[in-house]
This record gives structure tokens, sequence and C-alpha cells, in this order.
């Protein structure tokens, strides 16, 4: 089977592509018959021992699929990935802002935050979360330096387990997504701004007629491939009881012990939704290639193939 | 009386420690087309991108139509003007670059509506019918839907051109306006230009094309090393150089 080669966009190079004329169609070998033949074989092989396979317990499967605590957790999930992301991107913006203004503090604070959440693992921030309140037993508002408070609140009851993986998938989504944003502000001619000045766009406006609109030809194909990631990478928070999919899919089996069927139902909703991101990812594509001439997002099926190749970001 | 449109006085700007324009004194009259040559690295460029305070000058005063450009003037000292006043004096400058510089992400149609949408408050459809007037003028009418990317290099110029003068500028800058494009589409840029000379726009054209100096030029300025050498009338300065640099500089040129 011939496959286009290297769609648009996938690490976000500037210049422009046309991912159709790359095209290579090889001839036939007689080494790639035995090899497709060989998978065909393998593949029928493993299909037909998942289907008899009396521990799989696919009943289980198809009760479990549609149940409503399980589902609980898919909308826990769904809630996670879209809140985590709709955070890290405005904190992105932000940082990637902060990154190429004029001030060296704002640099240096953004060059910190980066730094800091891109360095460690993201299950220990977490972890770091989920304990907030061993190090900050309340959190009020006041004056700061120790002055007084006008409320204070108990971190226990205000950061949930929710609240905690909310904190933790954003601000590390928000390290990475400042990186996309920067990049993709980089890849903009600089003689657009200079333009837009001559015209008498305020600083502000520039930014937001001109820039971040190219700037958005870059940014969201990785932005996509993050909301993605992000979809699985909610899973971690199983690990501080965050009520999300794989959270409870463990706390189902810990009590009927079908381990793999529940597993299997999860991995089903997972990919349900990151072939459904990968849909939304294609028409988000081809709206903000407008202008850009032959740049689509390559074909829809590529698109979710290669979406459903991608391991998420090594974190 | 009026204030001459643009005068220049001992501009100095200098990169790091390369000194680009070493005093520049110039005087430009109201409706007068000043084509500026010299070589590469000369400062044209810099000359112009200073008139419109894109570049900071170190020393010196630029006047367009009486006005201070980049600075208030208290008691002798100069003070950076506020942002929102800066962008009050470029809006009546218009520029035109050598790469052009549309919005890819706009059409014609919509690049030309740009400034008026963005920089002037107009509403949408006002907007629409002048900017769809300005591509009428520059004979793009049949291209107002069509991306930057897909028009040809005369094509986006002449949308440039549009552009600027959307925002009805009391002056026009062009830097080397040309000197991307295929030599069967100078022309049309060059013509457009010519109009509107002729409607009376005072201009400022950094240009190789010495036919357009000579024909559409009222004066002609050429610098050397950050300085202007020689000005004066384009016919007399193109025929009888008084200077060896000029006469060297136009001698590769012609
Ligand atoms: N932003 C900048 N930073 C540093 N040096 C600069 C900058 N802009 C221009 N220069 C330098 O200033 C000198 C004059 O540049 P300028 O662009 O004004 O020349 P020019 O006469 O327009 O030349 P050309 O005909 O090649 O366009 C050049 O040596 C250039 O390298
Ligand atoms: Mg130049």
């Amino acid at each position: 089977m011939e496959e286009t080669v290297a769609g648009p966009g996938e690490a976000g190079p500037a210049g422009p592509e046309t991912p159709e004329a790359n095209r290579i169609s090889h001839p036939l070998r007689p080494g790639r018959w035995l090899a497709a033949g060989a998978t065909a074989l393998i593949l029928a092989w493993l299909a037909w021992t998942i289907a008899i396979n009396p521990n799989l317990h696919w009943d289980i499967v198809v009760k479990y699929q549609l149940d409503r605590v399980i589902l609980d957790g898919l909308w826990v999930t769904i809630q996670l990935t879209v809140a985590s992301m709709a955070i890290g991107v405005t904190l992105g913006v932000i940082v990637a802002l902060m990154q190429v203004s004029d001030s060296r503090i704002l640099r240096a604070g953004a060059m910190a935050y980066v730094w800091f959440f891109r360095g460690t693992p993201l299950l220990v921030q977490l972890i770091f979360w989920f304990n907030i309140a061993l190090i900050f037993p309340e959190v009020g508002l006041g004056v700061p330096f120790g002055g007084p408070k006008l409320v204070t609140w108990e971190t226990n009851t205000l950061v949930t387990g929710f609240v905690a993986a909310l904190l933790g998938l954003s601000i590390n989504e928000g390290a990475y997504m400042s990186e996309i944003v920067r990049a993709g502000l980089r890849a903009v001619d600089p003689g657009q701004q200079e333009a837009a000045a001559a015209l008498g766009m305020s600083r502000m406006k520039i930014m937001k007629r001109v820039v971040l609109p190219q700037a958005m030809r870059i940014i969201v194909p990785p932005t996509g491939n993050q909301f993605i990631s992000m979809l699985k990478t909610t899973s971690l928070v199983s690990v501080i009881a965050g009520a999300d999919l794989l959270t409870v899919a463990q706390r189902l089996y810990l009590t009927n012990f079908e381990v793999i069927a529940l597993l299997i139902v999860a991995s089903i909703w997972y990919l349900v939704l990151t072939t459904v991101a990968s849909i939304g990812q294609y028409f988000l594509e081809r709206r903000f290639s407008r202008g850009f001439g032959a740049t689509t997002p390559g074909t829809l099926r590529g698109r979710i193939a290669r979406n459903l190749r991608l391991t998420g970001s090594a974190r | 009386m009026t204030p001459p449109m643009v005068q220049c006085r001992s501009l100095r700007k200098s990169f790091g420690r390369l000194e680009v324009l070493r005093g520049i004194d110039l005087t430009i009259e109201r409706g007068r087309v000043v084509c500026v040559v010299g070589p590469s690295g000369s400062g044209k460029s810099t000359l112009l991108r200073c008139l419109n305070h894109l570049e900071e000058p170190q020393a010196g005063r630029v006047y367009v139509d009486g006005e201070l450009i980049g600075y208030s003037e208290r008691g002798g000292r100069l003070r950076p003007l506020p942002d929102a006043r800066l962008r009050r004096q470029r809006e009546s400058i218009g520029m035109v670059f050598q790469r052009f510089h549309l919005f890819p992400h706009r059409t014609a149609l919509e690049n030309v509506m740009e400034g008026l949408i963005a920089v002037k408050g107009v509403p949408t459809g006002d907007a629409r019918q002048r900017a769809a007037d300005l591509l009428d003028r520059v004979g793009l009418a049949d291209r107002a839907h069509h991306y930057p990317a897909q028009l040809s290099g005369g094509q986006q110029q002449r949308v440039a051109i549009a552009r600027s003068l959307a925002m009805s500028p009391k002056l026009m800058l062009f830097d080397e306006p040309t000197s991307a494009l295929d030599p069967e589409l100078v022309g049309e840029v060059l013509d457009v230009m010519k109009d509107l000379a002729a409607s009376g726009m005072t201009m400022i054209v950094v240009t190789h094309e010495m036919g357009f100096a000579r024909e559409v030029g009222d004066h002609l300025v050429f610098m050397d090393e950050g300085v202007i050498v020689e000005q004066g009338p384009p016919r007399e300065i193109l025929a009888a150089p008084q200077h060896d640099r000029t006469r060297a500089f136009l001698s590769k040129v012609l």
C-alpha cells in the first residue's frame, strides 16, 4: 500500500509544502508481497486469538462500555482535557508574549516557568498539587509579604482531586504551549509587523489582527497534537483520585476483578475521543491555512491515522 | 506660509557602531516626487524608515507637514511621543515596501480595508466600498477576492499601494517598489505611481528605475555612505553628475 509521505505542519516547518506532490509509488517487489502476506497472517491470527480468548470477557466489555460510572469518568476526562487545554493555551500565549517582550524581567519570568515545568515530570507535578496543603495549609487574599488577609480558605477544601488535576495538567501544558506559540510568532515575517505599524496600528492590534492569525497556521497543528496527547495524558491523574475514565475503570475492576475487560472499555473510549479530536483538528487546520495556497492538511483519513500513531509527547 | 511637506535636519542613525546616516538635510515641497538613488548599503531604506519613525534616529529631526515626527519638543528637549500620537503620525505617511508585505491571510480587498477598520475605525460596509474604489483605481477591481498568494508580484504591489492610499496619507514613501518584480511587471506598478504623482501626491521613491526618475521625478537625491552627495533636477544630474561618486554609480546603473 502506498501512503502520502510527510503531511504539512507535523513539526511545523514554516515553508509551504505540497503534500500531494510528495506521493511516491514504488515498483512492486516480491519481498514486499512476502512481507505483506506475513503481516496479514499475523493480524488475522491476532484477531482470532483475541476473538476466541476466554480471558478477554467480551460480554463484560459490552456490559460496561455504556455503564453509568464509566460514562461519568469519560465526562470527567473530557472536561479535564478541554479545561486544561483552554487554560494551557491561554497560559502559553501569555508566556510566549512575555518571551518576545522587550522587558528582561518578563523574559526571565517566562524562561523560569518553562524551565521548571518542562524540566520536572508531570506525574511529580500532579502529586505535588494534590499535596499542596502540606506546604500551604491555607490560601487567602490580602496584602502580600505577610500583610493582613481579607479572606482565607483551607487549601484542602479548595484543591480537590479535580482541581489538583486541572492545576497540574494546565500549568504543565502552558509551558509546552508557550514554546509552540513562540515558534509560531517567530515564523511570521517581521515585515508584517512593519507594514501594520506603518499603517498606524497599535501593538495590540498588530498582535491580534496581523501576527497571531498568521502564527495560528503554525500553532494549530501541534496544538491539535497536544490536545490529543492530553486526552490520553489525563489518565495520569488516576494516581491522585481524579475520577477520570481510567480511575473509574480501575475502581470498578478493584471490586469485580475484570481488569482486562475494563481496561479495554477505557481504551475503546480513548480511541473514540482521539478519533473525534483528529477529525476536529483536520477542519481547524483547513480553516487556518486560508490564504496560504496549497497547504491543505492532507486527507482526513491520513490525519486520523497519523494521530492514532502518536504516542504523545515524552514527558 | 505652509511648511514644506518634509524637512530633515542633520539626521543621524547608527546601528551599534555602524553609522548609516551621517547628517542628512533634506527639504521636500508639497506635491513633489523625489527619487533617491545610491549604492546598496548607502542608507536609503534607513532614511525612509526614519521618516515614519520605524527607526529611531540618534540625532536630528524630521518634520512632516510641519509636525515633528516621533517626539515632542519642550524647552529645546525632545521627548518620545506617546504611542497613540506616533500612530497618528504614521497614519498620514504611507509606506510601500520592496517585498510588498501584504497580509497573506486576507484577500486583496481585506488588505485594503484593514487600516480603515483597525486604525480609522470605519464601519465595515463603508470600508469595503472605499477599498473597492481604491482597488479599481489601481486596476484590480476583478482581483478583490484573491489572496496575495494568488496574485502576481505586480498585482500584489498595486494592492499594497492601494492599502497605503486607504489611509489618505499626505506623503507616500516607496522603498524600491519594483525591485522584487519580474521585468515585465515593473511597468504596471510604475504606471500606478505615475498616476499618483499626477494627482499631486508628495512621494519619496527609492528606486533604480532611472527612466522613472527622469520622467516623473522632480528632484533626484544621490546618497552614498550615509550622506547626500548630490541633489537636484533629475535630468541635470543624470546628464551631468558633478561628483565622482555619482558618476561612478550612474555609469553602473545606466
Ligand atoms: N536593523 C539593522 N541592524 C543593523 N544594521 C542595519 C539594520 N538595518 C540596516 N542596517 C545596515 O545599515 C546599512 C544601510 O542599510 P540600508 O538598508 O539603509 O541601505 P540601502 O541603501 O537601503 O541598501 P539597499 O539598496 O541594499 O536596500 C547597511 O550596511 C545595513 O547592513
Ligand atoms: Mg534598501
